[in-house]
């Protein structure tokens, strides 16, 4: 049966329920995304969970689509992928709504659905369900996605009010990246760099880290706010002071350079495949070394200590001594990032 | 508002009036409109709003920063 | 060939930073009277800030944070002036960044942005020029601010207009002057002031000459200081060297940047496009005579405050009572004062100028604030 996708761009019949529906998710979605569960075609994919399950949902409307080092395919696998392995959960299933505008190119749609088939196999996640619209020009920028995802947690216990004085505070690699390469795609800039974003899927360093058996007290990726939003949020949840020394946070130059340039701070920059975690002082050094060496993290690093003093509240010590808050950023910093 | 960092010529553009800038490995072009003499490849520069404001002087730069070396040391040898 | 790293580290060596506080402690000792620096500008306030400098500084030397933020001293009259030009009829408003999140007296610019009016916060003037040729049937106005340092921009900007007969452009003209905005703090007879941080991009197109009335009349230190930490640092020392000495003296510390004349091609096109304004109103001064620039008359058919006269709000708007930012930027008081300071008045809602942009006193006690 010939179910050729025939169009070079999407029509809004693509999204009628009707034949031409039907050649855009099997030529498109079902080639790459084939699994057993997907392909029954059955209103609602059958799972068998056990224990307790983490469940998040994200979308994703990030502009532009195509940016240094990934599309809004892989952020859509490895943003919800992340938010699963920040919980210790294996990231198993996930289901995917895309919303694509009257228009978009079919040759970028299968690059886009690539991209994720290519993120999902690093983890072994897969799509088991989904939905597709169309809606008419105008009513979307391009394409937004939407996934969903389900993991049996493997490691449990971590959460963001687990926090202890005396804890050690590890970044996983260097910071801002997300953020400024999106800024740099933005034609209205004009700038060139070989910087690219960080988007990765965590989930092989975060398998690692639970397979070690470390005994990780918080865990979360940096995403939009930056690092300073994490530390801010732990800081008032767990009720402690967190305090980080500048020169121990890693920043690559070239986001050093774009901060410089246009008065931003790299921790208030998104991130989309660095995330930090907050674990027992005496094992960190082995955490450091397992994403080091077996997590390709090679830029980690322990940036600060959880205490007792300033409750609520980041501290930032300078190379020469002085202190200042860090604070939450605020304002429009940089719309659709993510 | 102002960002200190100086920014090092890597191409010019004559015609336009400009010329590409590089900073910390970021690339960008800017408009050498006010500056009266020409620019060359490897000054460095400062860039306010997309304009080269004015050039840097390297052998004055060079100088305070020994000038700040030899006074860690000295301070250093007399602790 | 020298990296562009190492050329800028050494202004930022926590080694030195340190050394150079020890340093000004030494001087400040043989001073018998306190040293109250301002820095006029801004960015000099957010270094000072973000380093944690005046952590570092012995008792008696303090920081007085002076009126150069152009985003916070534009009054509010000024920026309804925007809004109403953006809410005219296939109008497109141009403006630099920060200047969108400043309410006016109905609102900040992003906020009527979101109610549809097309206003465009840039990066780079000359960006003016394709957005008006990309929209010929539109009127481009293009909302200008800043200090000396940005002025020239502008008449490059007008420059190319004119000569590329781009007619559909416009312009709103904000440019303020630093010496003057000097003179307003010194003539209030309870300022403590007694020595200046020179602004460092200010003086890269002015020249350092532009200081040298204030040094005579006032008697006092003025050193022209670059932005980074060590830069800063160094100022701060060779103004309390010269307390200690008695002396009075214009220095430039910035010397890899700036000369005493300047960037002369800059200023030659300054006096071309513009003309002093005997008025403007500054937020938080008052208002400040030949403090302010507007277009030279020959280029009247391209002045926006002129050709919407007929629409532009006059009356002024003063700042709400309790704010405290006219005593703040004069060096009459701190920002930690003021009764609204992180109360009612925050960097989110800012009731008065110093809250306004990350250069602002208030604004940078608020989110830098020592620990």
């Amino acid at each position: 049966m010939s179910n050729k996708m025939k169009n070079k761009t999407v029509q809004l019949s693509h999204g009628g329920g009707g034949k031409e529906m039907n050649a855009l998710i099997q030529d498109i979605f079902f080639s790459e995304f084939h699994n057993p569960i997907l392909n029954s075609e059955e209103d609602a994919a059958l799972l068998n969970l056990s224990g307790e399950t983490a469940f998040t949902t994200d979308s994703f409307t990030v502009a532009p689509i195509f940016f240094a080092g990934g599309d809004i395919g892989k952020l859509a696998v490895a943003g919800t992928v992340n938010d699963l392995a920040m919980m210790g959960a294996e990231p198993q299933y996930l289901s995917c709504s895309f919303i694509i505008e009257e228009g978009f190119e079919v040759a970028k749609l299968k690059t886009i659905v690539a991209s994720m088939r290519q993120e999902m196999a690093k983890s072994g996640t897969r799509i088991v369900c989904g939905d597709t619209k169309v809606v008419p020009k105008g009513c979307a920028d391009g394409l937004f996605i939407n996934t969903s995802g389900v993991g049996r947690v493997l490691h449990k216990g971590i959460s963001v009010k687990n926090i202890k004085q005396g804890d050690a505070i590890i970044v996983s690699r260097d910071i801002g990246r997300h953020g400024a390469a999106i800024l740099m795609a933005r034609e209205a800039l004009s700038l060139e760099s070989e910087l690219t974003s960080d988007c990765a899927n965590l989930w092989p360093v975060i398998e690692q880290l639970i397979a070690a058996n470390i005994d990780i007290h918080a865990m979360r990726d940096a995403t939009r706010g930056g690092l300073a939003a994490v530390l801010n949020e732990w800081a008032v949840a767990s009720n402690v002071g967190i305090k980080v020394e500048e020169s121990a946070i890693p920043i690559s130059d070239e986001v050093l350079g774009l901060c410089e340039l246009y008065g931003f701070e790299a921790h208030d920059l998104a991130n989309e495949g660095t995330f930090i975690i907050a674990l027992p002082q005496e094992i960190a050094e082995g955490a450091l070394e397992i994403m080091q060496r077996y997590g390709h993290c090679e830029n980690a690093a322990i940036i600060g200590t959880v205490t007792n003093e300033h409750l609520g509240k980041v501290v930032i010590k300078t190379p020469w001594g002085s202190n200042r808050y860090l604070d939450l950023p605020h304002g429009e910093l940089l719309p659709r990032i993510c | 508002m102002c960002l200190s960092i100086p920014s090092q010529v890597v191409e010019l553009h004559e015609e336009e009036q400009s010329v590409t800038v590089e900073t910390m490995g970021v690339k960008r072009k800017v408009s050498a409109h006010l500056m009266p003499e020409p620019l060359e490849i490897g000054d460095y520069v400062l860039i306010h709003i997309g304009f080269v404001m004015n050039k840097i002087d390297k052998a004055d730069a060079l100088q305070s920063i020994e000038l700040y070396n030899e006074i860690v040391e000295k301070m250093a040898a007399a602790e | 060939m020298l990296a562009l790293k190492s050329l800028y580290q050494g202004f930022r060596d926590p080694k030195t930073i340190a050394k150079l506080a020890e340093m000004i402690a030494i001087e400040a000792a043989k001073c018998s009277e306190p040293i109250n620096i301002m820095e006029v500008c801004g960015g000099h306030t957010h270094t000072i800030m973000k380093y944690g400098l005046n952590q570092l500084l012995p008792e008696n030397i303090k920081f007085i944070h002076g009126p150069g933020c152009p985003v916070c001293i534009m009054p509010k009259e000024r920026i309804d002036h925007a809004a109403t030009l953006a809410s005219q009829p296939d109008t497109i408003l141009v403006t630099l960044g920060d200047m969108i999140r400043v309410p006016g007296s109905k609102g900040s610019l992003a906020e009527f942005r979101s109610k549809g009016c097309d206003i465009r916060p840039i990066y780079d003037p000359l960006d003016t020029l394709a957005i008006a040729i990309d929209n010929p049937d539109k009127t481009v106005i293009f909302f200008a601010i800043g200090f000396e340092t940005s002025t020239p921009m502008t008449a490059v900007l007008l420059e190319q207009a004119e000569k590329r007969n781009i007619d559909n452009l416009l312009f709103h003209i904000n440019h303020v002057l630093v010496p003057p905005a000097m003179d307003a703090v010194m003539a209030d007879p309870q300022a403590t002031v007694n020595a200046f941080i020179g602004p460092a991009h200010v003086s890269v197109i002015s020249g350092a000459k532009v200081y040298r009335p204030a040094v005579e009349n006032y008697h006092m230190p003025v050193v022209v200081s670059g932005f980074e930490p060590v830069d800063v640092m160094e100022s701060i020392l060779r103004i309390t060297k010269q307390k200690a000495q008695g002396v009075a003296e214009l220095d430039v510390q910035y010397s890899r940047a700036v000369s005493e004349e300047g960037n002369l091609a800059a200023q030659k096109k300054n006096e071309h496009f513009f003309e002093i304004r005997e008025d403007f109103r500054w937020r938080g001064l008052g208002p400040i005579p030949n403090s302010a620039l507007k277009l030279s008359s020959q280029y009247a058919h391209r002045d926006a405050e002129l050709i919407y006269a007929d629409r532009l709000p006059v009356k002024e708007i003063d700042d709400h009572k309790a704010c405290q930012c006219g005593d703040i930027l004069r060096g009459l008081a701190n920002p930690k004062d003021c009764k609204v300071f992180g109360r009612g008045c925050t960097p989110e809602s800012p009731l008065g100028s110093c809250m306004v942009s990350s250069e602002g006193a208030c604004n940078a006690y608020y989110r830098y604030n020592g620990v």
